[in-house]
């Protein structure tokens, strides 16, 4: 069956057709020879005997004759063992650290299977992160997928080493835990830097690395972040290991499969993009959880920088529409210097309702988070009105708000790169700045809650009287 | 089914797969694709040519495979044993999927829809002589505690009863009773097949003047819904569509509750399958999982599944009405269904309307919104459809066309909004963008059956809230300061609405269900504070007097502190606002006299 096909019917961007093509199967892996390198491909799209194959490594250098083309008979599979810790791979799971092959313990189809609804489990862990505004506003749960929505030239990988970094801490044990990190089409710089970041904070040998950099062939974008979760999945549900996966940058990701997309003719839908981004999102995203009777749980941070900062582009829309939250990052606050960046209102996370509150963090956590939450959102109302009529013009309880918010920027929201503040002091210090507002305003909490941990409004008037 | 009866694979392109061959392929035909027998179904016939969409991945098919003809459409199975479980997109369940294939679904899994060994207690109804026509009881069996399944005879059979077994224990092959009608025989089990993309038959369409009580004030008072209506739950993502689903699921006073999770995510379809069988069904006290049916197709599994995951949703919906039922079905949401035909629409590359969405959009939703509705059935007792359908707007922007052209179909509108959610104003309902048409088909059974003067009442609060949006237009460019004081406390009482009323915290044990009688003395409480605080405004007496007693506060909090089955303590709180007020009036005019003096 080691049938050779010489030369090819077309090329088109990144695909060429193949005719005479005998028994090939859909989605069937081919390598491709050009002179002396050899090029990997998928068959997208079958009619009879004529094949569409992308090929991953880009069509340069091809021509009609110059080729000769084998099908492998099978999908795409990536080698997996747990020495895959510690090692950095291409975007298709080959090594490319220069310490030789991986010695498979198992080969797996990187497409992956759904996961039945009715062998998940819930996930209600949460991690710790040390940032108040995940910790207490978008709390981060084990097995959840919480992407970053970002801007170019905007921390969010400052904020991701962060998370990796702290959460690390807050794990149970050193030992089942792993971080696989993807990157697609991200700069060396941004791969260097996890990398480093990495290295100085000791985990690299339980990380695994895929690169597809911006350099690297578009095609095999579509195949890193699928490869990387087999990995994870791989970690998690046979080695039973905590995977957090970083996948970085998914902007990266579609404009590769729009690309792909538009070379195969397909009707575009919004902005260019296939009418199947949606479904071919959650292929990605969906594949994070936990399983029941499994040990490891994979938890997903994806990164995407949102274009023209426009949170209602597809990318970030359909994102959000499959993510369990999103924590939204913004260009006002990192301009005036607030690290990290979080846009408090429009961040969410849509399991912490489980997994906070009495028994998991702490019993006023879910009406204090509600009672910022609300606060915030009418101090960004009072602004609104202040830059109409001018500051001095506010009622006194809408001049509280103004101060209010201005010191919840600086204490809360901001907070160094490297601090790490336990869950307790990040509710603590919600409560100390919510004592800057009358008592009355907090109609979110209940009067036991207020009267349990309401502060002195001297002590934080006091606290925060230069940021005020 | 002979060697004849079947294709051969000719192109496969995502889920569409093209077969040539001789035999005559029919349109909307269930086909068996590939050595796996993935189950897929025609969806156009050319002239040499024959395009069928397949349910399951297709990686690792081959052109020369067969597809093998079933001779009929995509059906499911309607017998006892649906309540309580959970299947896929065309019926399949997915704990037997689980327990054949682990945790990961894999593909071909070829499996009764129903179990077929579980024995059933039956009663049957009709002995032998009898004249049966379709949708006839002729046996009963309690499928769980909560409901009751009435074996009924099929659309298009009819006929003698010629025989019956005894009531007994039996599994849902078992033929219970035959049937003659001339010299043919039919022998009726418990379990029929429909085809699901044909609505199932009833004799007669009722009107629509009963509510469908869900608990939550913001709809059963301000945008009711009626039972046999149509719902739709527009809103971007974080707005709270899925939660506001769980809640109706959870707490309207349907008979049925059928879950269509179309496209979404599997921590949601888990979380529901973790919540339900724990919560309590008011009603009659039984967990809610005893009247609940759920289909998943979350966002990773096959597309072409997901199509037909809404009308297998509704086909079993529609079974359970014929019995007598009232049903009520969630989608959630009919946006990943749209772009599902927008997929496959686009596979077939036919010409694309608006947006990439094909131009047969519209035709499709209104025959799916079509389906619900109250009627008369075949064995003339009355049940219904009620329709929610959550849509999922590109951008949150209402203005594309499945927002669009759902809102031709539906009569209930609750516009999810982001700005209310991002200030943890839940359920996120825009009181100014939503609209209920059905106010008025159940203004009658509101003042029978709550009080006569219900819908005054919730006329009035409305009426209060569009003057607030209308004021916070000035508030927003001269600040609150400087309006007078009857405007000043159309604001506070529109506040007291909002964070009292409007407002409902789905997570608190008193408050995630509210009785339609509790919301009725809730309105009139707000109404008589803001009537007595008037009063007093029209004195002189500033607002921000009247604020600092904490009155508003108490009846903001009274949703917490005044229990759902206790309506006399709201005349505690009617008797508190009037102390509390005249207390002020006297102060005030006491010191007024004393200026005076």
């Amino acid at each position: 069956m080691n049938l050779e096909y010489i030369g090819l019917k077309e090329i088109s961007g990144p695909l060429v057709v193949l005719e005479g093509v005998e028994n090939p199967s859909f989605e069937e892996m081919v390598e491709v020879t050009v002179g002396r390198e050899k090029r990997l491909g998928r068959i997208v799209e079958i009619n009879g005997d004529i094949c569409v194959v992308q090929v991953f490594e880009g069509t340069h250098g091809i021509s009609l004759t110059n080729t000769r083309t084998r099908l492998l008979g099978k999908p795409l599979k990536i080698a997996l063992s747990k020495e895959i810790l510690g090692r950095v791979l291409d975007g298709a799971g080959r090594p490319v650290d220069g310490l030789g092959e991986i010695y498979p313990e198992k080969y797996l189809d990187v497409n992956g299977q759904p996961i039945n609804p009715v062998r998940r489990e819930y996930p209600r862990n949460y991690i710790q992160t040390g940032i108040s505004t995940i910790d207490c506003l978008t709390t981060l749960i084990r097995g959840q997928k919480l992407p970053i929505f970002s801007g170019s030239g905007l921390p969010h990988n400052q904020l991701a080493v962060q998370i990796v970094k702290q959460a690390k801490l807050a794990g149970e044990s050193h030992d089942d835990f792993a971080i696989v990190f993807a990157a697609m089409g991200v700069k060396h710089d941004v791969a260097d830097y996890f990398k480093n970041s990495f290295r100085s904070s000791g985990v690299l040998d339980r990380v695994v690395m895929f690169l597809n950099l911006a350099n690297d062939p578009v095609v095999e974008r579509i195949v890193t972040p699928r490869c990387a979760l087999t990995a994870a999945e791989y970690l998690a549900f046979e080695k039973d290991m905590h995977v957090l996966v970083i996948l970085t940058d998914m902007t990266s990701y579609a404009e590769a499969l729009r690309e792909i997309s538009s070379s195969k003719g397909e009707i575009p839908s919004r902005k260019g993009y296939p009418g199947y981004l949606y479904s071919d999102l959650a292929s990605i995203y969906e594949r994070a959880g936990m399983i029941r009777g499994k040990k490891g749980s994979i938890t997903q941070i994806p990164i995407l920088t949102m274009p023209n900062d426009d949170i209602t582009h597809p990318i970030p829309d359909l994102t959000g529409y499959i993510t369990e939250g999103q924590i939204v990052l913004d260009r006002g606050l990192a301009s005036r210097g607030v690290y990290p960046p979080v846009s408090v209102l429009p961040s969410l996370s849509r399991l912490m309702k489980d997994g906070i509150g009495e028994g998991y963090t702490r019993e006023d956590h879910p009406g204090l988070a509600n009672q910022l939450f609300a606060a915030y959102a009418k101090v960004q109302e009072v602004r609104a009105l202040a830059s109409v009529i001018g500051e001095d013009e506010l009622s006194d309880l809408d001049k509280k708000y103004m101060r209010f918010g201005r010191a919840f920027e600086a204490q809360f929201i901001s907070q160094e790169f490297g601090e790490d503040r336990d869950i307790i002091q990040t509710l603590d210090l919600g409560w100390l700045l919510l004592a800057l507002l009358p008592r009355e305003e907090l109609d979110r909490l209940s009067p036991e809650l207020v009267d349990k941990y309401y502060k002195e409004p001297d002590e934080s008037e006091s606290r925060f009287i230069r940021w005020m | 089914m002979g060697e004849t009866s079947q294709g051969t694979i000719y192109g496969i392109n995502g889920p569409v797969v093209r077969v040539r061959g001789d035999h005559p392929f029919q349109m909307m035909e269930m086909v068996l694709v590939g050595h796996e027998r993935l189950i897929g179904e025609v969806i156009r016939i050319l002239e040499d040519e024959t395009i069928v969409q397949v349910y399951e991945n297709t990686t690792g098919l081959r052109p020369g495979e067969p597809v093998i003809s079933t001779g009929r459409p995509l059906t499911v199975k309607l017998g006892p044993g649906i309540i309580g479980n959970i299947f896929d997109g065309i019926e399949r369940p997915l704990t037997s999927i689980a327990e054949k294939t682990g945790p990961f679904i894999g593909r071909g899994t070829v499996m009764d829809n129903l179990d077929a060994e579980k024995l059933w207690d039956v009663r049957i109804l009709v002995r032998s002589g009898h004249i049966l026509k379709p949708g006839r009881v002729i046996a009963e069996v309690q499928e769980t505690p909560s409901v009751v399944h009435r074996i009924m005879v099929p659309p298009g059979i009819e006929g003698v009863v010629d025989e019956v077994v005894k009531d007994g224990r039996y599994p849902i092959t078992k033929p219970l009773v035959r049937i003659k009608n001339g010299k043919a025989i039919h022998d009726l089990t418990m379990v029929h097949e429909w085809p699901v993309r044909i609505p199932r038959p009833y004799s007669r369409r009722l009107p629509t003047n009963e509510p469908l009580v869900t608990g939550q004030r913001v709809i059963d008072s301000l945008f009711p819904m009626a039972k046999g209506g149509a719902a739709a739950i527009p809103g971007g993502f974080g707005t709270g569509k899925t939660l506001t689903q769980h809640q109706l699921a959870k707490w309207s006073d349907a008979d049925i509750i059928v879950y269509v999770g179309c496209g979404e995510r599997g921590n949601e379809i888990t979380e529901v399958l973790e919540d339900f069988p724990k919560l309590i069904d008011p009603r009659n006290n039984r967990p809610l999982m005893e009247r609940t049916v759920l289909i998943a197709n979350t966002s990773n599994m096959p597309v072409a599944a997901r199509e037909a995951s809404i009308y297998t949703g509704i086909t079993l919906a529609e079974y359970y009405r014929d019995m007598g039922y009232h049903v009520a079905v969630m989608a959630d949401s009919t946006s990943r269904w749209a772009e599902a035909l927008r997929e496959i629409s686009g596979r077939l590359e036919e010409m694309p309307a608006e947006e990439g969405f094909p131009a047969y959009l519209p035709s499709r939703l209104s025959e799916f919104y079509e389906r619900a509705g109250m009627v008369e059935t075949l064995n003339a007792s009355t049940g219904s459809i009620s329709i929610i359908g959550a849509v999922s707007p590109q951008g949150g922007d209402f203005s594309e066309p499945v927002t669009q052209n759902t809102k031709r179909f539906i009569r209930c509108f609750w516009a999810l909004d982001k700005s209310l959610a991002y200030t943890r104003h839940y359920p996120a309902i825009n009181w100014t963008d939503s609209y209920s048409e059905y106010t008025e088909d159940l203004r009658d059974w509101y003042n029978k059956n709550t009080a006569p003067d219900f819908m005054e009442k919730r006329e009035r609060i409305s009426r209060i809230l569009q003057e607030e949006s209308k004021l916070l237009e000035i508030v927003k460019l001269i600040g609150s300061d400087i309006l007078p004081d009857e405007q000043k406390l159309v604001l506070e009482s529109a506040r007291v609405i909002r964070q009292g009323f409007l407002q409902q915290n789905a997570y608190h044990e008193q408050d995630t269900y509210v009785p339609i009688i509790k919301q009725y003395h809730m309105m009139k409480s707000v109404l008589r504070l803001h009537d007595q605080a008037a009063k007093l405004v029209a004195k002189g007496i500033p607002v921000s007097v009247i604020r600092k007693t904490g009155v508003f506060e108490e009846v903001v909090k009274a949703k917490y502190t005044i229990p759902n089955d206790d309506m006399e303590a709201f005349e505690e709180l009617d008797s508190r606002i009037e102390s509390v007020l005249s207390g002020i009036d006297e102060d005030y005019s006491g010191t007024e006299r004393r200026r005076h003096a």
